[in-house]
């Protein structure tokens, strides 16, 4: 009898963590408009500039705690179709929103910002890269993203349209872990986007990549939650108050 | 066992006992269960899978030689060794036992690296660069999987009566000698334990490897690289490659069992 008892009484303990930890996350995001918190996962290519936004729109709502999580696209999907919480999230592709599960969407998805490919090399530049072309050359040592994200993929697309076949050493996981080895200059050369080299400083040296060659990539953003903290957030990286800082990173207006 | 009352006395230690049971088991049943039986072995021979178990089979088998070589003589030492700094020492080789494998790989890349203390002059002088080569592979699995051996290996050597290496000694064997025909074959058993964790540990490395080797189909992407870069790409192999991972682990287990789980 007492064990009969005790099972279901610690289910209930067990259950009533879960139940409270749920409904303090609707909360916090849906009816406290003065306060409450929004999780933002974003693409890897966002760290620098969303974090600054992130700054300005707290800033902007007193008591509005803004919390994001970087990651590849392909693993924000992966986690938000797994049940991560999340209230918006922003990819670096469009096509890394396909396997999002549809319901899960809360409004359409918008085009915030664009984004192209850069060659980035060490500041003393061993592989004496000086254009696109070069990459042909089997003696240099090429990092590049893993093509399941969206940097990898412009990346393959860049390298077939070019008929190019480069040595590459590495598919990384994310387009940050590919200027890491760069940077630490354990690579010649990664492609990544230019929006990364102006964000590593003079950690990397960029290589442009002519226009008429490149590869542009359309970045997404679109609510996971019903929470109106989302959706203000999603209003305010469409703003000038969120556009103004893309710019100043490198991206380029839709 | 004990009356009715004995055992419901039992029951605040029981719930907890077997909550940490499903704590352990559950996210294995449910791998087990999210396979595809009928095409496992139609994904374990997509070229994928293939391949990283091939380098793994291969990596690892190499980080296991070279633990047996290096590790057996550093066990020896360790544990023969009376010298006041041998317990400075042993603190000191297990430290990538207790080390975030991703620091490691740091501290591996600060190392062989191409700007590394010896990367450097390695790449200067020779032409030799170790990061992104299956090398790379083999020297983090190496860096995490020694101390498991050493450790191992060094208990069942202090086990062992130090009167043997005398009477060996006063027969006239020299140290090596002693240490190949009387010390190792007596903790034999123990070998083959820390071997097999040692192997085992080989086999999971990710966090080094992934920093210090990259990831690249059949030079540097084992086969946990495999299953998270499949995760996002094709979650199903990821799920196949996983359970025949749990599976391997399992037989690595069982084979431990009469040594361990009696």
């Amino acid at each position: 009898m007492r064990r009969a008892a005790v099972v279901p009484a610690a289910t209930a303990v067990l259950l009533a963590a879960c139940g409270q930890e749920g409904s303090a996350g609707t909360q916090s995001s849906g009816d406290d408009v003065s306060g409450g918190t929004v999780t933002v996962l974003a693409a890897a290519s966002l760290t620098d500039v969303l974090t600054l936004i992130e700054g300005d729109f707290e800033a902007a709502n007193e008591g509005v705690d803004v919390e994001i999580s970087f990651a590849a696209s392909s693993t924000i999907v992966q986690q938000v179709n797994g049940g991560a919480p999340a209230d918006v999230i922003a990819l670096a592709d469009q096509s890394s929103l396909e396997p999002l599960d549809q319901e899960l969407m809360v409004g359409e998805p918008v085009v915030f910002i664009t984004n192209s490919l850069q060659l980035a090399v060490p500041p003393d530049n061993p592989g004496e890269v000086g254009a696109l072309a070069d990459l042909a050359s089997l003696d240099l040592s090429v990092v590049v993203c893993a093509e399941q994200v969206p940097c990898g993929n412009a990346t393959a697309s860049l390298f077939e349209q070019q008929g190019l076949t480069p040595n590459v050493v590495s598919f990384e996981p994310d387009v940050r872990a590919t200027l890491s080895k760069v940077a630490l200059g354990e690579a010649d050369v990664g492609v990544v986007y230019r929006t990364d080299v102006t964000a590593a400083g003079d950690r990397v040296q960029g290589i442009e990549i002519p226009e008429d060659q490149n590869v542009i990539n359309s970045y997404p953003v679109v609510a996971v939650s019903d929470a109106d903290l989302g959706h203000r957030f999603i209003d305010f990286v469409l703003s000038e108050g969120g556009q103004g800082p893309l710019r100043d990173a490198g991206f380029v207006a839709p | 066992m004990g009356t009715p009352t004995r055992r419901s006395g039992r029951l605040p230690l029981l719930v907890p006992a077997w909550l940490a049971v499903a704590v352990l088991l559950v996210p294995l049943a449910a791998l087990l269960l999210s396979v595809d039986w009928p095409n496992f072995f139609g994904d374990l021979g997509s070229p994928l899978v293939w391949q990283a178990l091939r380098l793994s089979a291969i990596t690892t088998s190499a980080t296991l030689l070279i633990t047996l070589l290096l590790g057996t003589p550093l066990a020896w030492l360790l544990a023969r060794s009376e010298h006041r700094l041998t317990a400075w020492l042993r603190a000191l080789v297990t430290v990538p036992l207790v080390l975030p494998p991703v620091v490691g790989g740091v501290a591996l890349l600060t190392a062989y690296g191409r700007n590394g203390v010896l990367g450097g002059p390695l790449e200067h002088a020779f032409g030799i660069t170790i990061p992104f080569t299956t090398v790379a592979v083999v020297l983090a699995e190496v860096f995490v999987a020694l101390p498991f051996y050493v450790i191992s290996v060094e208990g069942s050597m202090r086990g062992l009566h130090r009167g043997y290496d005398r009477i060996a000694a006063t027969l006239g064997a020299s140290p090596v000698r002693t240490f190949l025909r009387v010390v190792v074959p007596m903790v034999g058993p123990g070998i083959a334990a820390g071997a097999a964790l040692a192997w085992a540990r080989a086999l999971g490395e990710f966090g080094a490897t992934i920093t210090f080797a990259g990831s690249f189909p059949g030079r540097t992407q084992t086969a946990p690289l495999a299953v998270y870069s499949a995760l996002e790409q094709d979650p199903q192999a990821a799920v196949t490659l996983s359970a025949l991972m749990l599976v391997v682990c399992v037989v690595v287990l069982g084979s431990l069992r009469s040594r361990w789980l009696v």
